[in-house]
């Protein structure tokens, strides 16, 4: 059993004349790991996580971080012992990207020298280029200034990071790959960070546990995110989980038995004239283009998601799913082509992993 | 009858009128002075309440309602109550000015605080600012540009209105709008309005030049659009499912 980080004994908070935000909230949040607050809106989350560094008084009830109680500590003192990234990046509008994350160092008394030293290590790790450190936030794309939220969010070293939808704003493409930046980073740092977020997907892909809120701040239910999507705890969740948590409960499935079979390819869609079977088109490198066709003129075919060894039964299913010769482009970690896997298969093999499951249980 | 505007220009541009006690450079100094004098004491007064109203929002609705009823008190009525109250002398009219350009000032810093994002506010306590690391290392430097729109009305305002005070009468430019009023000297009066005039857009000029020194970088590059830079990712290595192929 993990050590608790952060702990919510009853805690209820009720603004004046409605009903309450959060009602009776008890938690524990474990250290060196992501807990996501996944619900509706109106359902407390963010107000729960803003009461961990006080940003909101809870009504009733105590919050502890590494045992304290942290209503005995000084606001702004407690504040600077957590990071905490939001939607909108929040950066100062008026201070260079540099100063920006030097932000909390600077508070706690660091000399601007090493603050900013600091803060040049701290793009690097954020995946931006040195050179942005001299620019302002409104030079930057939304993606950027998410990841200055985050590198400022870490510049004290802080043990707990508070995230409250960070992502939120930014195009799907840029979230996802800051949700794997994110990822990246938690195996590095081992941070213990609460992270909330209205999309069940990114709850999934992100979180080790899984806190789904009701709406009337209740806790419905608070498991690792491949029970929420297997087993809901009740209705709420089972309909907030949606109707392709079938699907996506296969992103925790391992997709490593599925059989590759060996595929045609051409290095230019007019080389596949006169084929009798779809073939893929590579580059120079047997990186996949795109599919050309049995069918002459055709040219080259856009194909569909590519499933790369060592991904899940999700990926593997929509790779074959989102082909058009009905066959998913398996790729190695390099991105060159391996083979192509069968839809009726990964099927079979999905059947496969239900039976040993029901096995084991 | 002669052209009033040859009769101003003469009237400016000869040298006697720029000397001595009662010259023009006399006159504008005095106007400077009382001007200055008016604006310490109401920024001494309404810059702190401004910056607490903005950052608090507390009696923000009660500040709204007396600074309006400030504007609509009548100048002169105002000037002449305080020196029968008060009796002659300088400071009188002082104060009957002081209190009609607190509302602008008042309006101007109390906009310029409110005027910042408040995610950005919020983001900033959440870092762990105290309060007032928050007024005066966010809502101050980002709220100067609005604030600097408060503050240069109210100077023009000042300078203008200033010249009431030639009634009571004391110095300032005014002095040769009323004293050419008795003496029906059109061209003084004229004289004495358009070096109003320019006194206000040099101070103008002057406070231009001092908001462009003294507003943040960062502001003035959002303020004239930018140029926002994209593809400056040094690692964003492309993430999750990639789509195959389709044309370049």
């Amino acid at each position: 059993m993990a050590e608790a980080m952060i702990e919510f004994q009853s805690v209820t908070k009720q603004y004046q004349g409605g009903q309450p935000a959060v009602d009776g909230l008890s938690m524990s949040i474990d250290k060196g790991s992501i807990t996501v607050f996944v619900g509706p809106s109106g359902c407390g989350k963010t107000t729960s996580l803003r009461m961990i560094n006080r940003m909101v008084e809870p009504t009733s009830g105590t919050i502890t971080v590494a045992g304290k109680d942290v209503s005995n500590e000084p606001a702004a003192q407690l504040r600077r012992s957590m990071g905490y990234v939001m939607q909108s990046s929040g950066l100062m509008p008026h201070r260079s990207v540099l100063d920006n994350i030097a932000t909390v160092p600077r508070l706690n008394g660091v000399s601007r020298a090493a603050a900013r030293k600091r803060a040049e290590e701290l793009l690097d790790v954020v995946g931006l280029a040195s050179t942005l450190g001299k620019r302002y936030p409104s030079q930057l794309s939304g993606g950027q200034q998410q990841r200055v939220g985050v590198a400022r969010a870490l510049a004290a070293d802080p043990p707990v990071l508070l995230m409250d939808e960070p992502f939120s704003a930014v195009d799907p493409v840029v979230r996802d790959e800051l949700q794997q930046e994110l990822l990246r980073l938690q195996r590095e740092l081992a941070k213990t960070i609460v992270f909330v977020t209205h999309d069940i997907d990114e709850a999934t892909v992100l979180g080790d546990k899984v806190a789904v809120f009701a709406v009337g701040g209740k806790l419905a239910q608070y498991a690792a995110p491949e029970e929420i999507l297997r087993a809901p705890a009740n209705d709420f969740v089972a309909s907030f989980v949606g109707r392709d948590r079938g699907f996506r409960h296969l992103s925790f499935n391992a997709a490593d038995a599925v059989r590759i079979h060996p595929v045609k390819t051409v290095e230019a869609p007019e080389l596949a004239a006169g084929n009798s079977e779809w073939a893929v088109v590579v580059d120079a490198g047997s990186r996949p283009l795109g599919w050309a066709s049995p069918r002459d003129g055709a040219g080259l075919i856009p194909g569909g998601s590519l499933f790369r060894r060592g991904d899940s039964l999700r990926r593997a299913l929509d790779a074959a799913l989102s082909s058009p010769a009905g066959m998913g482009v398996v790729v190695d970690e390099h991105g060159r082509l391996v083979g192509v896997l069968k839809a009726d298969e990964v099927l079979a093999l999905i059947e496969e992993t239900r039976h040993k499951r029901e096995d084991a249980t | 009858m002669s052209d009033i505007f040859t009769d101003t220009f003469a009237w400016l541009t000869d040298p006697d009128h720029w000397s001595g006690s009662g010259g023009i450079a006399t006159r504008l100094l005095e106007h400077l002075e009382y001007s200055g004098l008016v604006l310490l004491i109401a920024a001494a007064i309404a810059v702190p309440v401004g910056l607490f109203i903005g950052h608090t929002g507390h009696g923000r609705v009660a500040a709204v309602a007396f600074a309006g009823a400030l504007r609509a008190l009548p100048t002169l009525g105002l000037l002449v109550l305080f020196a029968l109250l008060a009796g002659s002398g300088l400071m009188p009219p002082v104060w009957a000015l002081v209190i009609l350009t607190v509302p602008p000032l008042l309006a101007g810093t109390y906009a310029g605080i409110s005027s910042v994002d408040p995610t950005v506010v919020d983001a900033a306590r959440a870092m762990g600012m105290t309060e007032l690391q928050v007024l005066f290392r966010v809502e101050l430097p980002n709220g100067l540009q609005v604030m600097f729109g408060g503050i240069r009305t109210a100077v023009l305002q000042v300078i203008a209105t200033v010249s009431v005070v030639a009634y009571l009468p004391l110095g300032g430019l005014g002095r040769y709008l009323f004293d050419g009023l008795v003496l029906q000297d059109f061209p003084r009066m004229l004289g004495g309005s358009l070096l109003i005039a320019a006194l206000a857009i040099a101070v103008d000029l002057v406070l231009a030049v001092a908001e462009r020194i003294f507003l943040p970088h960062g502001l003035s590059i959002d303020s004239r659009g930018g140029h926002k830079a994209a593809g400056d990712l040094a690692a964003a290595a492309p993430a999750g499912a990639a789509v195959q192929g389709g044309t370049a």
